[in-house]
């Protein structure tokens, strides 16, 4: 009925994991790395909300659970967070530079490039100033 | 493929109605880079004041927030922060289930699961901004 048909291979309804979409390209990587990024920082935003909600029940309970972010296992996630979220602002500049500017798709392997090299920068001394803080701060 | 049948109605008429009813997936696709630009500053200038300045997350605590929220400039920070954050997330999220959900059933039931938590984040975060009481 619709002119979008499947591959000839595939029999109506098997399962489309028998085969993948997926051929490689870096910049389908980095799509795919967009959405993981994204998705993590919607669930984290979710428990985020929650926790500041806490300043309407007491000073107390909404101490005690931050508390819980400065241990070096949370932090560690802290520094992922950062990680995830700073990918997911630069891969986004360079979706909207792919689409709005004129040059923007025939430049969008190297533009992969620059925002990795933007995020090794940015992120190594975060990390650095992070783990300072995790380690080496005073635990509140 | 060449062997399917045209799924047109009116093969001969002047004029096929629009295919595209709504523009609502033009707008959801404009606004999710307008938010994004927003959000680049919102969120990572956010990021920076909360993990990276001074002690970072261990000078957080309920006497921090109390200063910062005794701004309104700071107020209207988060609350900028916290709308287009969750509708980008929840737009994203919507495309998401859209493009890997199987049947149509499983694909209603995540978005009212997804639209749910997002009223929910919506509400309780606008109000705890709008009634926060420094000396509760």
């Amino acid at each position: 009925m619709s002119i979008t048909a499947s591959p000839p291979d595939r029999i109506a309804g098997a399962s489309r994991r028998s085969g993948t979409l997926y051929i490689g390209d870096p910049g389908m990587w980095s799509w795919v790395a967009h959405r993981i990024t994204g998705v993590l920082t919607f669930f984290f935003l979710f428990v985020h909300v929650l926790d500041t909600a806490l300043v309407r029940v007491s000073p107390e309970v909404y101490d005690e659970v931050i508390n819980t972010y400065k241990t070096p296992f949370v932090g560690l996630l802290e520094v992922g967070l950062v990680g995830a979220v700073l990918y997911h602002a630069l891969n986004g500049i360079r979706v909207m530079l792919v689409d709005f500017w004129g040059k923007g798709p025939r430049y969008q392997r190297p533009m992969l490039w620059a925002i990795v090299g933007v995020w090794l920068l940015v992120m190594i001394p975060s990390a650095v100033i992070m783990f300072t803080h995790i380690f080496g701060g005073s635990p509140a | 493929m060449t062997t399917g049948v045209l799924p047109l109605d009116k093969p001969r008429a002047p004029r096929r109605p629009a295919a595209r009813r709504s523009n609502f997936e033009l707008y959801s696709w404009l606004f999710m880079r307008i938010s994004g630009i927003a959000l680049v500053v919102l969120v990572l200038g956010h990021l920076f004041i909360m993990n990276i300045l001074d002690e970072g997350v261990q000078r957080i605590n309920f006497g921090f927030v109390a200063g910062r929220w005794a701004s309104p400039f700071w107020q209207f920070w988060d609350l900028s922060m916290l709308w287009l954050a969750q509708l980008h997330g929840g737009n994203g999220l919507r495309t998401i289930i859209d493009d890997y959900a199987r049947k149509d059933t499983t694909r209603f039931w995540l978005k009212m699961l997804l639209y749910v938590s997002m009223a929910i984040i919506l509400i309780l975060g606008t109000m705890v901004i709008f009634t926060f009481d420094p000396n509760i």
